[in-house]
């Protein structure tokens, strides 16, 4: 594997399903009465937050102190950067402390491109800007994985705001580089171009996406975002694009029901869809433990490697 | 000041209709002469000029930020000028929004001050339209004449509205001054950062669609036609844009268009590699997609395109050592320049020299009317000395640029500077072109 992980094009398939196959084993860690193992032991990773985030960066520091890492985390208000000291002496501070790992949430696409640039830790992508989130798109690879036992072949439905969602673009490169056919729906004013060059088929009717899907994954609609600038009212966009249980019934009956979080219930899905049986939501934020700690299991073992 | 005979080299001069081996005769810092074998008096020096260097009325290039005053961190008028004559340019015309803004005859003044004490390359000063760049009101712009200034912009914006930009257009009627405007439609353009397209879709960045630029040219153009003003479109990068000029055109608008060469030359998959999210491809206008810079090559190589300008906007290295979303807009331009003209215009086909030096010469001394872009008798002698062969390497290390943000440093290409030469002065010589002056 690369140094860094920035981006799902970081990988090839061989080490996504590797990282994948890892992540079963820890997820049985998790299931242990001592939910820890010394993997990581001795490292440290500090866990660099300049957005607010309480599911990630929680997944993250559950994931290094179940391997044993020292973790420390940084919450960096956007007020302080507007008046304080840039991101890359921030990063170089934390580096002449000697970490092992930066996980890095940022406001902008690029950040963890520019920390790589500078940082001899080990940098990994929490979430930059609009550009990727690939420990989310791993965690849901490995949720679908687990239910459908393949992801080849599969038709996975994206819904939602595509135009500013970095899950959306993670992933695209992720499903699409293991083989499902992967579809996007959502209003004109919120896809971004270019999507077909990606491999995805581009779609406005949620009726024709959904149907004979096998994974719908809905994604977060920005409330700020939708008072007539891209789309007219939450209410027009509930009834032209939210999740209901009668168009989840156009997809195959074995469909299962995906979202990164947060949800807005009753904008992008409706509750009973959200809280019904195909509904894998909760199991997403399970895996999530697991697959971070594959991430960082086997980024530290390439820090063995060249050592 | 004693004659010197420039004897040998390629003489182009699309102005007097000459391209071919002559001697020039530069007597007080003026041309005495230009002809074949020219007999050489006692007195005056003659300098032998290598066989394949070319001689051509100098350079000038219409859109620079010297960012003096208020921004010396970045450039002075010294630093620019001395960048200016290592690319080969014995002129700059320099845009207003220093701080404070050149919206007054004190600062036009001052800039010229700074030029007169620096005594490289010279410096045209350009004014504000509106009073501090705002948008609201016309600046002083008889006085900005009277004080020096060649041609108005609010440069960095476009003129804010419609009327405001007619008043500009119907005043300057009166000077025969041109209206420069950086094109660009606000709301459409919105908070982006780079080029609508698939690499911005794919990194995450906000696009700005050609069409920004394209929207606010046509309503330049048409308020051109109504008031017969002249209006510049300054650093053109979409095709959209380039239709648009035709049209002005073919309509007998006085329209002209300037391209830089990083929009001919570079497109927005840099914004992914080599460097991904590389700052210093981070300009606005942004890098354009394949489709707008071959247009763009079609428009210098059919005429439609007047001018190449180098836009040389310099940003301190902590300004640009930042999120790609949070760094200034803008790279250097003028020791990039004449190399790649050469190596992407000549060389590769595109436009013949004499055309290169209408589109860096003789056409912004027209369009500003400003002396210069001829050799003909009488005239300053400002002459640039060109080296179509040379092989250079970019190196942001080795420029007089006081700041360092350009994409090129390391490209290898052929064709460079030899000398530049102001009022009959030699103010660069290139040690490696062979040249003794």
């Amino acid at each position: 594997m690369k140094k860094d992980l920035l981006g799902i094009g970081d990988l090839t398939p061989d080490e996504i399903y590797a990282i994948l196959d890892t992540a079963e084993a820890m997820r049985e860690i998790g299931q242990r009465t001592i939910k820890k193992v010394p993997t990581l032991r001795g490292k440290t990773v500090v866990n660099l937050f300049y957005e607010p985030s309480t599911r990630t960066r929680t997944s993250f520091e559950i994931a290094e102190k179940r391997l044993s890492a020292d973790t420390l985390n940084i919450a960096v208000a956007q007020s302080s950067v507007l008046k304080g000291e840039t991101l890359a002496d921030t990063a170089l501070n934390i580096e002449a402390m000697q970490p092992d790992f930066i996980v890095l949430r940022h406001a902008s696409s690029g950040a963890g491109h520019l920390l790589s640039r500078i940082c001899k830790s080990r940098i990994i992508n929490a979430g930059d800007g609009t550009h990727e989130h690939p420990t989310q798109a791993l965690l849901d690879a490995f949720t679908i994985r687990e239910h459908k036992k393949r992801i080849e072949g599969l038709k996975v439905v994206i819904v939602g705001d595509l135009l500013h969602s970095r899950v959306l673009r993670s992933n695209v490169l992720l499903l699409t580089s293991l083989g499902a056919e992967v579809w996007a729906c959502g209003p004109p004013t919120l896809v971004p171009i270019g999507l077909d060059r990606l491999g995805v088929r581009a779609s406005t009717s949620i009726d024709e996406a959904v149907a004979d899907a096998d994974v719908i994954m809905m994604l977060r609609i920005q409330q700020e975002r939708m008072h007539g600038a891209f789309v007219p009212s939450l209410r027009e966009y509930f009834t032209t694009f939210g999740m209901t249980v009668e168009r989840v019934a156009r997809a195959k009956p074995d469909v299962i029901i995906m979202h990164p979080g947060p949800m807005n219930r009753g904008v992008e899905i409706a509750s009973e869809v959200a809280d019904g049986p195909y509904s894998v939501i909760l199991e997403q934020v399970a895996n999530g433990v697991a697959v971070r700690m594959a991430v960082l299991y086997m980024l530290a073992g390439e820090t063995e490697t060249e050592n | 000041m004693s004659k010197t005979l420039l004897k040998g080299g390629r003489v182009v001069d699309p102005a007097n209709g000459r391209d071919g081996a002559f001697d020039v005769l530069m007597d007080g810092g003026r041309i005495a002469r230009v002809g074949r074998d020219l007999p050489v008096d006692a007195g005056t020096t003659v300098v032998e000029i290598p066989s394949g260097l070319v001689i051509c009325p100098g350079l000038i290039d219409m859109h620079v930020h010297l960012r003096e005053p208020g921004q010396e961190h970045k450039e002075t008028v010294a630093t620019g000028t001395a960048s200016a004559v290592a690319g080969g340019f014995t002129a700059v015309a320099c845009m207003p929004n220093t701080n404070p803004v050149n919206d007054n005859a004190g600062v036009t003044e001052y800039i010229l001050k700074k030029a007169a004490e620096a005594n490289l390359a010279r410096v045209y000063p350009i004014g504000a339209v509106s009073r501090g760049q705002k948008g609201e009101e016309l600046a002083d712009i008889a006085e900005l004449k009277r004080a020096g200034c060649v041609a108005i912009t609010d440069d960095g914006h476009p003129v804010s509205t419609a009327m405001l930009m007619r008043r500009a257009l119907e005043y300057t009627t009166m000077f025969r001054m041109p209206v420069i405007e950086h094109c660009e439609e606000q709301t459409l353009r919105g908070d982006g950062v780079a080029h609508e397209g698939f690499h911005a879709s794919a990194l995450g960045l906000r696009g700005i669609p050609g069409e920004a630029e394209s929207i606010m040219a046509l309503r330049d153009i048409a308020l051109a036609g109504l008031t017969r003003g002249m209006v510049h479109i300054a650093h053109m990068s979409a095709r959209q844009t380039l239709d648009a000029v035709r049209w002005g055109k073919s309509r007998k608008a006085h329209v002209t268009c300037e391209v830089t060469p990083h929009h001919f030359v570079l497109t927005d998959d840099m914004l992914g590699a080599p460097i991904a999210y590389d700052t210093n491809v981070k300009m606005n206008p942004p890098l354009r997609e394949t489709a707008d810079r071959d247009a763009l090559l079609a428009g210098l190589a059919d005429g439609s395109i007047d001018v190449i300008a180098t836009d040389h906007a310099p940003h301190h290295y902590d300004e640009k050592h930042v999120e790609f979303d949070r760094a200034p807009f803008g790279i250097t331009g003028l020791e990039t320049c004449v190399s790649l003209c050469f190596d992407r215009l000549v060389h590769a086909g595109v436009v013949s020299l004499p055309r290169l030096v209408e589109l860096l010469s003789v056409n912004p001394a027209r369009i500003l009317s400003v002396p210069g872009g001829s050799l003909s008798d009488g005239a300053p002698a400002d002459i640039s000395i060109l080296a179509p062969d040379l092989k250079v390497t970019i190196s942001v290390a080795r420029m007089k640029s006081k700041s360092k943000n350009s994409p090129f440093d390391g490209w290898r290409l052929r064709g460079g500077v030899a000398a530049t030469i102001v009022g009959g002065r030699a103010v660069f010589v290139n040690e490696g072109a062979g040249i003794q002056l």
